[in-house]
């Protein structure tokens, strides 16, 4: 416990480079056009490190890289995938604390999520992989007495993936650990935002991969992200980000025909019934812990409960109980073991959650905490930070529609159950949402009867691999950390056999 | 009555990406990351459609830039009035002032009884 040196300096674990090429091929690359972008750290808002700006010349040699990779890679025998992965997991737990220290430092989040959370969970996702794709069986039919359809599973060859800031290990890992399994080469587009830590982690495992079965081009979305994404030579796109570009994906894809998989973002509601106060003990304290988790990743989860729904009968003493945890939270340097909410991870995101702020305040919406943003002193003042906020409203003002993206909950009452259901998926997105009742009927029903991809009842914000997560409605399309993602990366090759000696006798 | 309008810092960004790209358009996204946020593409990179509502043009010296968003959303929003704005920043999808260190920003305010 203590607080972490900064990244380079004296006592640090980990120290950044100064300049981070693409990493193509197994080697580090510079930009084809020789130019960087400053990368600053949420923390400080101070630059740390520079990064390739790449652009469409760069996508094109890390495609080539690619290419030249996926074939031998694709013929890997399932073991051999298998124990790759192991081995990345293996490094990655080896180097977790570096690891998470770097990725506080380039996002913002507190050092305890980092640690308990981001980088463990991307160690075991890679073993569910390496796990997964040694159990994947392929199928046999048997047509008739002389005719079998056998069903192999072959990988689609190079794919692109599309990064988001949020998690950006861990979404990284979200994605090439099922793309590998399957036997893909993958050329991976990190957030600008973000752009670092994937590197630290690649210098970790390169010797681990063969070249060019990972390639990294880093820059902008409209200079490396859109090249990527609207090349002939990816056989599919995966992304996590927003509506519109997500659209903009798609149609992309479409001039390709070519799969996509899409995660998206959403609005999630957080439903207590009132039984949830029937006493004061280990449970009624666990559902105000799944309240505050809105402040979780300094809200910066798709899946963050935007949205509470509390039952009228209990609506004033939860709420209170509430307001008093989440004024408990203990924001600070994200280095340091004891904060529980760090920095938002760009200065345009803070900019946009303050909009949000004051569109609520004009709404009509009462700011019951928070509702500013949050100075802390000293080297940090630089940093962007917010204090947890917590808005009464109703669910028809935008800030219960649109997705902050910040530590901001927006808090309505419900009467009944027909109620609560109504409110819950009056809503564009579908991807996450929270059931709290100590009535498994109540909470089973619930939870079928919201459309959304991923309901955790009485409990929230848990991603174990091995549960599938994805949204419905305008949350996008697919469902990863789950076997079932191994589908969204390889083709179905059926090879349909006849064993008759004897023509048909069409013709 | 309007519903969109441009700060002078956006339409200062705005003639850059005009020289650079010529016509442009912007598509309000929702969602995730660096959703919640107008995208600014060249004219006709977004194909919109009857699911897209067209919010309206803004003037920048003699380019009209068309502001759109999707049909859904326009419903959570129709009371509001929006104005792009600009801030120091970087994330933006696949949106064309990244580059130049800025990200364009909603401000928005309600509309009154007038303006409905």
């Amino acid at each position: 416990m203590g607080k972490y040196a900064a990244p380079g300096q004296p006592g640090s674990v980990v120290t950044y480079r100064d300049r981070y090429d693409h990493f193509i091929g197994g080697e580090h690359v510079p930009p084809a056009k020789g130019e960087y972008f400053a990368n600053p750290t949420p923390v400080t808002g101070e630059e740390f490190t520079e990064i390739a700006r790449g652009t469409a010349e760069d996508v094109d040699r890390a495609l080539d890289a690619a290419h030249g990779a996926a074939r031998a890679w694709g013929r890997t025998s399932p073991a051999d995938r298998a124990n790759v992965l192991n081995k990345v997991a293996d490094r990655i737990e080896a180097n977790l604390e570096a690891l998470a220290v770097a990725e506080t430092w380039e996002n913002g989040k507190p050092i305890r999520e980092t640690l308990a959370a981001d980088l463990p969970l991307a160690v075991d996702h890679f073993r569910y992989f390496a796990g997964v794709i040694r159990a994947q069986e392929g199928g046999i039919s048997q047509i008739d007495e002389d005719l079998v359809a056998y069903h192999f599973q072959e990988p689609l060859g190079v794919v692109g993936q599309i990064i988001p800031w949020n998690f950006p290990l861990l979404m990284a890992v979200w994605k090439l650990a099922p793309a590998l399994a399957a036997g893909n080469a993958v050329v991976l587009k990190p957030a600008e935002q973000t752009p670092a830590s994937i590197h630290v982690l690649m210098d970790l495992i390169a010797d681990l991969l063969p070249p060019g079965v990972v390639n990294v081009v880093n820059g902008f979305g409209v200079e490396a992200g859109k090249p990527l994404a609207s090349s002939r030579r990816v056989a599919k796109v995966a992304f996590t980000g927003e509506t519109t570009t997500g659209r903009l994906i798609m149609q992309y894809a479409s001039e390709n025909i070519i799969p996509v998989t899409l995660e998206l973002g959403g609005k999630s509601p957080n439903l207590f019934f009132s039984d949830v106060a029937a006493q004061r003990d280990a449970f009624y304290d666990k559902a105000l812990e799944g309240f505050t988790m809105f402040a979780l990743n300094q809200g910066e989860v798709c899946t963050c409960p935007s949205r509470a729904l509390i039952q009228s009968e209990i609506y004033d003493q939860f709420l209170g109980d509430a307001l008093e945890r989440t004024r408990a939270i203990k924001q600070g340097n994200p280095l340091d073991t004891e904060t529980m909410i760090g920095a938002q991870a760009s200065n345009d995101q803070l900019e946009k959650i303050l909009s949000y702020i004051d569109i609520g305040k004009q709404e009509g919406a009462r700011v019951l905490t928070g509702g500013e943003r949050a100075d802390l002193g000293g080297e940090l003042s630089g940093g962007y930070y917010v204090t947890p906020t917590v808005f009464e409203g109703h669910n028809k003002m935008r800030i219960f529609q649109e997705e902050i993206f910040g530590p901001v909950v927006a808090v309505t009452s419900f009467s009944d159950y027909d109620d609560a259901l109504k409110t819950a998926n009056d809503t564009l997105y579908g991807l996450g949402a929270g059931v709290w009742s100590r009535d498994g009927s109540v909470a089973y029903r619930a939870g079928r009867d919201i459309q959304a991809g991923r309901v955790w009842v009485n409990n929230y914000h848990a991603y174990p691999a091995h549960a599938a997560f994805g949204g419905y409605k305008q949350s996008g399309i697919g469902r990863e950390n789950h076997r079932v993602m191994l589908d969204h990366y390889q083709q179905t090759k059926n090879l349909l056999v006849s064993y008759s000696p004897n023509a048909l006798g069409f013709f | 009555m309007p519903r969109v309008a441009l700060t002078r810092e956006a339409a200062d960004v705005l003639r850059r990406l005009l020289a650079d790209h010529g016509d442009l358009m912007f598509h309000q996204s929702g969602g995730c990351c660096d959703g919640s946020a107008p995208m600014c593409y060249p004219a006709g990179e977004f194909r919109t459609g009857s699911s897209d509502v067209h919010l309206g043009d803004l003037a920048v010296d003699s380019s009209v830039v068309p502001v759109w968003m999707s049909a859904a959303q326009f419903e959570y929003w129709s009371h509001t009035h929006l104005t792009i704005d600009v801030v120091p920043g970087r994330g933006s999808g696949f949106s064309l002032e990244a580059p130049l260190g800025m990200r364009f920003l909603v401000r928005s305010r309600l509309l009154d009884e007038v303006e409905l």
